[in-house]
């Protein structure tokens, strides 16, 4: 992780991260027409869907999505094989696209079929995973409402996969949630976890547009910087979405079409869609015969980390809300003891205490770095896996639906046979022609839903396999440097006694 | 603290600079301290346990020798404020360094008003101070006199009288440096407290932390589960140590500095009380001239010889004050640098541990594969 040691100043986190900017933008998924519950897991589906994005995002018909989406109940609309076999996610707003985007990089039209991720992912002979992403030099650009904040990437490495060794973008929190969208909209469904972005917030935001440069609006910014930074070294390090052409053109175009309306689709609101969808699904009581034991045992364990881990960022949050408060009280005894100092008679002891004041502001400043790094390497690190979780969960849902399906296509085939039945034995030959061209279409639909939950059921215990080794090695590389700074914490600590002792034994 | 050994001309048959208050006993609402001090002739020891109605008694019998002169130059060793069993909030913020814990700093500050009653030249005559130090029996506990001592927290009209412009320099200076110590000192005790609490409260998130970790662990046979649980295990140590180092950090302010900042603090308003004393004095005075030099031909001789003994008691006190003044300068330096240098010490000691167990786990920890 390429985080530099940044002498960040943040210390209110008290950001409510809002879930805001839905309420502003008719959400299309807010507003079902009372369709069965099954609508609502289409959403995100259709949603995801090329053409459809686009209808959402012209704000024209908002109709349209409902309209096609009525009629379409199963999942696998024409336009999600578009998605599969077509090239990158269609343009949001389409503009020209980079150059980068059109070199065809690894089997670019194969790059969304299922049996490509399998190859891409065996494929290790490639370089291994070096790469150095930097978000620096936040720069506010524009004015009053409008105004936002430009970030600089940077990029060293020296995989083969990108045409220069160091190079660096501008981008914006728009481009983020942007590309998090895209692939999420691309991956989740397939069972890939795809890293959350980070949060938005309409308070924190205001505040850097208004213009207040204040403590606060520093550390807002400082906490997305850093957030950002972690999205994306987490996102490259998957090795599937490293290849995504997406990714690429995030890093490397100097040009980005501009993600708009990015609320909708903001990791909280898809993952808000995500529960609904969730719990719309267990309201149908999907009573998923789990064939696989690896699955429900999964599950728990998933459930009971969510539960560790939100603990154990609720304690981190209190010792760094703790920290700071230290750093508070100790600024203000420094200056007591200044004035104590100053108003002194005798020469050694006043010498003696104003001493002790500098001390104390150097503690004050030693305890501020502290809680930054408390902050900063475990509140984050939890608060992040907390998050990532979510995205788990998100693909085991999918696994669900995706289940579901097949069910409903199993169903459906064995209803259209036994009408082949009935109308042979009753002798009606055109009907039992349309009948059968129905049941072939659907075995094919079967088929393919069997393919589909093979592959996602294989892809998520790759995933949950990954995430489980990346998470152990995450902890102990951020527990390890935390540790560090604990150690020169206290090493600073002593310094300072060490340099105080003799003043306070001169005094007689 | 004290280290004053004026035995010879002291009336008491203890030593005054090991005075200690040992214990303290939970009776229902009752508190009761036990206080042992050495025996000057010989190797026995005086146990005796009082409440903190003896002290008071005690306090009050040493403020009502009129007979002594000047005595109202005294600057007064400070009595802290009374404990209770289940301490208000009022209460709590009064006793401020002194409420913590279980009575351990305010053991001390008794202790340490012992030590400086015994020491003090002209209350350690008082039979008082033999009789609390070594009497078996509790010297009477009745309702004690009401303290006409502390004038400063009575009428207002009173302390109008503090502003009074004093006729001589010393004292002026002496007044108006006092009046800006106590307020810093008292503000000082009340900020380093905050300190404390501070770390006292991290130490507690430390403990939930390390405590939420063990519950992390996992027994499974699963290579990452085992992994992951192991640095749980390691982490949550370390948090631990966390914990006991901050509790440490907090104990040493604590017991150190703390202490010595309340004492200062108390010692200051135990000196403006003084000073005060002697300003009204001032006042009578001026009043009793006045009067006299006004006074009919009638009452010329009484208001002379009432301004006469105004005189001779008004300088008996500032006698008694300046030596006070400077006995109380030359005491709190030596108190304050004590302070200072122990608190350094037990900090450097404690960080240098701390360092060095936090560097041991780091490598226990980069060794989990």
């Amino acid at each position: 992780m390429a985080e530099a040691a940044r002498e960040p100043p943040p210390q209110h986190t008290d950001f409510q991260e809002l879930e805001d900017g839905e309420d502003l933008f008719p959400e299309p998924s807010a507003t079902p027409e009372s369709e069965p519950a099954s609508l609502a897991a289409e959403d995100i589906s259709t949603n995801s869907n090329g053409p459809k994005l686009d209808s959402l995002f012209n704000d024209e018909d908002p109709e349209d999505l409902f309209a096609e989406a009525t009629e379409e109940v199963s999942l696998d609309s024409p336009e999600r094989d578009i998605l599969l076999s077509d090239g990158p996610s269609p343009a949001i707003t389409p503009v020209t696209p980079p150059c980068s985007a059109t070199t065809p990089r690894l089997g670019h039209d194969d790059m969304f079929t299922h049996s490509s991720f399998d190859e891409i992912e065996e494929e290790e002979g490639g370089d291994s995973f070096d790469m150095q992403i930097s978000v620096s030099d936040p720069e506010k650009v524009g004015d009053g409402m409008n105004a936002y904040m430009a970030y600089k990437v940077s990029i060293k490495t020296s995989m083969s996969l990108f045409k220069s060794h160091e190079f660096s973008v501008k981008r914006r929190f728009s481009d983020f949630l942007g590309l998090h969208s895209k692939l999420a909209s691309k991956y989740l469904h397939v069972g890939y976890v795809v890293p959350p972005a980070p949060e938005k917030s309409i308070v924190g935001m205001t505040k850097v547009k208004v213009g207040k440069e204040d403590q606060s609006s520093n550390d807002f910014v400082e906490k997305r910087r850093s957030s950002l930074e972690r999205y994306l070294m987490r996102t490259v390090k998957h090795p599937v979405l490293l290849k995504d052409p997406d990714v690429l053109q995030f890093l490397e175009s100097s040009e980005l079409p501009r993600a708009v309306s990015t609320q909708a689709l903001s990791s909280a609101g898809l993952l808000r869609m995500v529960n609904k969808a969730a719990e719309a699904v267990n309201k149908m009581t999907i009573k998923m015969n789990e064939s696989d034991a690896w699955f429900e045992e999964k599950q728990q364990h998933l459930d009971h980390l969510d539960v560790q881990l939100r603990k154990l960022h609720g304690s981190v949050e209190s010792l760094v809300c703790h920290r700071k408060e230290l750093s508070g009280t100790t600024a203000l005894f420094a200056k007591s003891a200044a004035m104590l100092g100053n108003s002194e008679d005798h020469t050694a002891l006043s010498r003696a205490l104003s001493q002790l004041a500098e001390v104390e502001e150097k503690m004050e400043q030693l305890h501020h770095d502290q809680a930054n790094g408390d902050f900063y390497l475990l509140s984050e690190l939890l608060g992040d896996y907390v998050r990532l979780l979510g995205a788990v969960k998100a693909v085991f849902d999918h696994r669900m639906r995706t289940w579901q399906k097949l069910q409903d296509s199993q169903i459906l085939l064995q209803k259209k046979r036994e009408a082949e039945t009935k109308l042979q034995f009753n002798n009606k030959p055109d009907k039992v022609q349309q009948v059968k061209d129905e049941i072939r279409e659907l075995e094919t639909k079967v088929q393919q839903g069997e393919r589909d939950f093979d592959q996602i059921s294989q892809t998520i215990r790759k995933e949950v396999s990954r995430f489980e080794k990346v998470r152990v090695k995450d902890f102990k590389t951020i527990v390890i440097k935390y540790l560090e700074s604990l150690v020169q914490t206290q090493q600073q600590l002593i310094k300072y006694w060490d340099a105080f002792l003799p003043e306070a034994k001169a005094i007689s | 603290m004290m280290e004053e050994v004026k035995e010879v001309t002291s009336t008491l048959s203890v030593h005054v600079h090991n005075i200690k208050v040992t214990e303290v006993l939970k009776d229902g609402d009752t508190l009761t301290f036990l206080i042992v001090s050495q025996k000057l002739s010989g190797t026995g020891e005086h146990h005796v346990d009082r409440t903190y109605e003896d002290f008071e008694w005690l306090q009050q019998l040493l403020f009502s020798q009129e007979d002594e002169p000047g005595i109202q130059g005294v600057i007064f060793p400070s009595l802290p404020a009374k404990a209770h069993v289940n301490p208000s909030a009022k209460v709590m913020k009064q006793l401020g360094f002194l409420g913590l814990g279980e009575w351990q700093l305010y053991c001390k500050a008794l202790e340490s008003y012992l030590r400086l009653v015994a020491a003090h030249d002209i209350l350690s005559k008082n039979k008082a101070v033999e009789i609390f130090l070594t009497s078996s029996e509790p010297p009477g506990r009745h309702r004690a006199k009401k303290n006409l001592f502390n004038r400063l927290s009575q009428a207002v009209e009173e302390r109008r009288k503090e502003g009074y412009k004093d006729v001589d320099e010393f004292f002026q200076t002496e007044r108006n440096h006092n009046l800006v110590l106590t307020g810093y000192a008292k503000t000082a005790a009340e900020r380093f407290l905050d300190v404390v609490q501070s770390e006292q409260k991290i130490a507690v998130a430390c403990a939930h932390f390390s405590a939420s970790l063990h519950l992390c662990v996992d027994p499974g046979e699963d290579p990452d589960k085992q992994a992951f649980s192991k640095a749980c295990v390691k982490l949550s140590e370390v948090f631990d140590s966390i914990k006991k180092n901050m509790t440490s950090v907090a104990e040493n302010n604590m017991n150190t500095l703390g202490l010595g900042l309340d004492l200062e603090s108390r010692c200051q308003e135990a000196e403006r009380e003084m000073l005060f004393r002697r300003t009204c004095k001032l006042v009578e005075l001026e009043a009793a001239r006045r009067n006299a030099e006004k006074a009919k031909p009638l009452k010329k001789a009484a208001m002379e010889e009432a301004k006469k003994t105004a005189e001779i008691e008004f300088n008996h006190i500032c006698v008694v004050a300046k030596q006070e003044v400077h006995r109380f300068r030359a005491a709190r330096v030596k108190m304050l640098q004590h302070a200072l240098v122990q608190w350094c010490e037990k900090q450097l000691l404690t960080a240098k541990e701390s360092a060095d167990q936090l560097n041991q786990q780091l490598q226990a920890f980069r060794g989990i594969p």
